[in-house]
């Protein structure tokens, strides 16, 4: 139920992101989900790609540091208040969302939204038990 | 044990008598025999007769290695050239080599103070002691190798180079003491490894290493590869060569300093003002009883702290920290003087916090501005901004409590910063480039 976000640090100048879309592309490894985290000083990078363990390798090999995050992919209804629906049965169980971002395409009807919680196994069984769909890792690689 | 029992357990009262007589008398010789000296002096409107207790000392005058490069070579021995029986000189870094020089009494003395230094790390007759200090102009050599006869102990002299062949002597003849730079100790450990030798199975005992500056962390990396206890030694060619203070194997925790041959002060090296027990900052050291190459307060550019302490060993002689770092490279970061050093000691005391950082020096409006770029490896990532800026606050705030000076840290990428061929690299002064 888990997918494996890789995790990119960038100081914040000119080229860093473009090099590591650039070392991502030539090792024929394709992005499928990303954002980016920033400050004055430093950005995180974070990337749902086809291929982790490629990208992981290439990357360490360019003298990137990288790192591995355990994230949710969430199917929300695309209507107004669906996401709402879903952060709801969070906040209600004290569940803290870390960070999150939208995925590039659709599923469907659907949209794809990737979570990180504080809680990460007491979140996938709630949002299972209130018959939510979670995307497994396969699927999210390939969507 | 203790060599030299009587000087070396002397209560301070009597120690600072002898110190006191002993500079009256070298002040009074070098006025009258070396006209650098006299010029000095008189310039300074001291007479040696003004010197009535130690305190006095602060009216004299600094020696500097400047002062020694304009009188090369010979120009400030004290004795005839008949009384000088050996010249040493130290490698110059701009050129010329700095000479100095040793009458036979000098040569006793040294042979002596050596010898307590053995005796302090451990080592008496019947040990054998290898020395890989180069023998030559360089004083490492030849200081142990009196020293080790002094004491009585054997002595192979094999000096530098040639490592596979010293790892074969280190497994053949057996020495149980090992006298080389901390530098070298671990590359004889690299060396052993691809050879498959083990220290383990070797008979060291016990190591003596300096002529460098090094860590804590390096002693525990010689200690666990070399399998000996390591012992720091202190000295420089223009005081008397190694033997000016070394470490006891009882605490292991600062140098003895031999104070009734070496009379040492604590400045501050902006200001040149005589800093309190404890205080970091340069090492300054007359040499009480030196005859062909005597020096008045020479300024020995390390950088150290003193403790008078009474130490678990016995002796009664103040011991000077590990050398922190040089003077040379002090930064005054709004008006507090700070070491390189001391921030890479503050950045490996916290956990996962890689060794690679440079210091951003700048200023801004009348304020100076420290900046401290760090690398941040795996062990530090975390994919959360907070988690990022936690870790910078927290070294931040650690500086700041150990050295009283505020600075901004920035993360950066591993490899960004570059690689030290040397120390001009870990700091990055942008005030000079502008002034």
């Amino acid at each position: 139920m888990k997918v494996e976000q890789i995790s990119v640090f960038l100081e914040n100048k000119a080229g860093r992101l473009a090099e590591v879309t650039r070392v991502l592309g030539e090792a024929g490894v394709n992005i499928r989900a990303l954002s980016l985290a920033d400050t004055t000083d430093f950005g995180i990078l974070r990337l749902i790609v086809d291929n982790y363990v490629l990208a992981r390798d290439v990357l360490k090999a360019k003298g990137f540091t990288v790192g591995k995050t355990e994230v949710v992919a969430i199917e929300v209804p695309d209507r107004p208040g669906g996401l709402a629906s879903v952060l709801d049965i969070l906040a209600k169980a004290g569940i803290n969302v870390e960070y999150m971002y939208a995925f590039v395409q659709h599923s469907g009807k659907n949209a794809v939204i990737i979570f990180r919680f504080d809680n990460l196994d007491e979140a996938i069984a709630l949002l299972q038990q209130a018959g939510i769909h979670i995307y497994k890792g396969e699927e999210v690689y390939k969507l | 044990m203790i060599y030299d029992i009587a000087n070396e357990t002397l209560p301070r009262e009597d120690l600072e008598a002898l110190q006191l007589r002993r500079l009256q008398a070298l002040v009074e010789r070098v006025y009258h025999l070396v006209p650098f000296y006299r010029r000095r002096l008189d310039e300074a409107g001291v007479k040696p007769e003004d010197i009535r207790s130690l305190a006095d000392l602060e009216h004299l005058p600094f020696t500097t290695k400047q002062d020694i490069r304009d009188n090369y070579p010979f120009g400030l021995f004290a004795v005839p050239m008949e009384q000088i029986v050996r010249i040493h000189a130290s490698s110059g870094t701009t050129g010329k080599p700095t000479p100095v020089a040793y009458t036979q009494r000098d040569l006793n003395t040294w042979a002596d103070l050596m010898a307590r230094t053995l005796s302090a790390a451990g080592v008496h007759r019947g040990d054998i002691v290898h020395i890989a200090y180069g023998y030559g102009l360089f004083t490492g050599g030849l200081g142990f190798h009196y020293g080790v006869e002094r004491l009585g102990a054997a002595v192979i002299p094999v000096s530098g180079g040639q490592t596979r062949r010293q790892i074969m002597l280190i497994q053949d003849f057996g020495p149980t003491v090992l006298c080389c730079t901390p530098s070298f100790a671990l590359y004889l450990a690299e060396v052993a490894q691809e050879m498959g030798v083990d220290f383990r199975h070797t008979k060291l005992r016990v190591g003596i290493f300096g002529a460098e500056p090094w860590s804590e962390a390096m002693r525990t990396e010689i200690e666990a590869r070399l399998h000996l206890d390591a012992l720091d030694i202190y000295g420089l060619s223009e005081i008397i060569g190694p033997g000016v203070a070394v470490e006891c194997i009882e605490a292991k925790h600062g140098l003895h300093l031999f104070e009734d041959h070496f009379l040492p002060e604590i400045i501050d090296p902006v200001t040149l003002k005589r800093l309190p027990p404890g205080e970091l900052g340069e090492l300054v050291i007359t040499t009480l009883t030196k005859e062909a190459f005597p020096l008045l307060r020479y300024r020995t550019r390390d950088i150290t702290a003193i403790d008078y302490a009474p130490c678990i060993c016995g002796r009664t002689l103040a011991r000077i920290r590990r050398i922190q770092g040089r003077s040379d490279d002090m930064l005054i970061i709004r008006g507090v003087n700070v070491f390189p050093s001391q921030i890479e000691a503050v950045l490996m005391e916290i956990p996962g916090v890689a060794p690679h950082y440079q210091l951003i020096v700048d200023r801004q409006g009348p304020l100076d501005t420290l900046e401290v770029a760090v690398e941040v490896d795996e062990a530090t990532f975390t994919d959360e901004v907070k988690g990022l800026q936690a870790l910078a606050k927290r070294i931040e705030s650690r500086i700041k409590d150990y050295l009283s000076v505020s600075v901004q840290v920035r993360l950066v990428e591993p490899r960004s910063i570059p690689r030290s061929e040397g120390k001009a690299q870990r700091v990055v002064d942008k005030r000079r480039l502008t002034a």
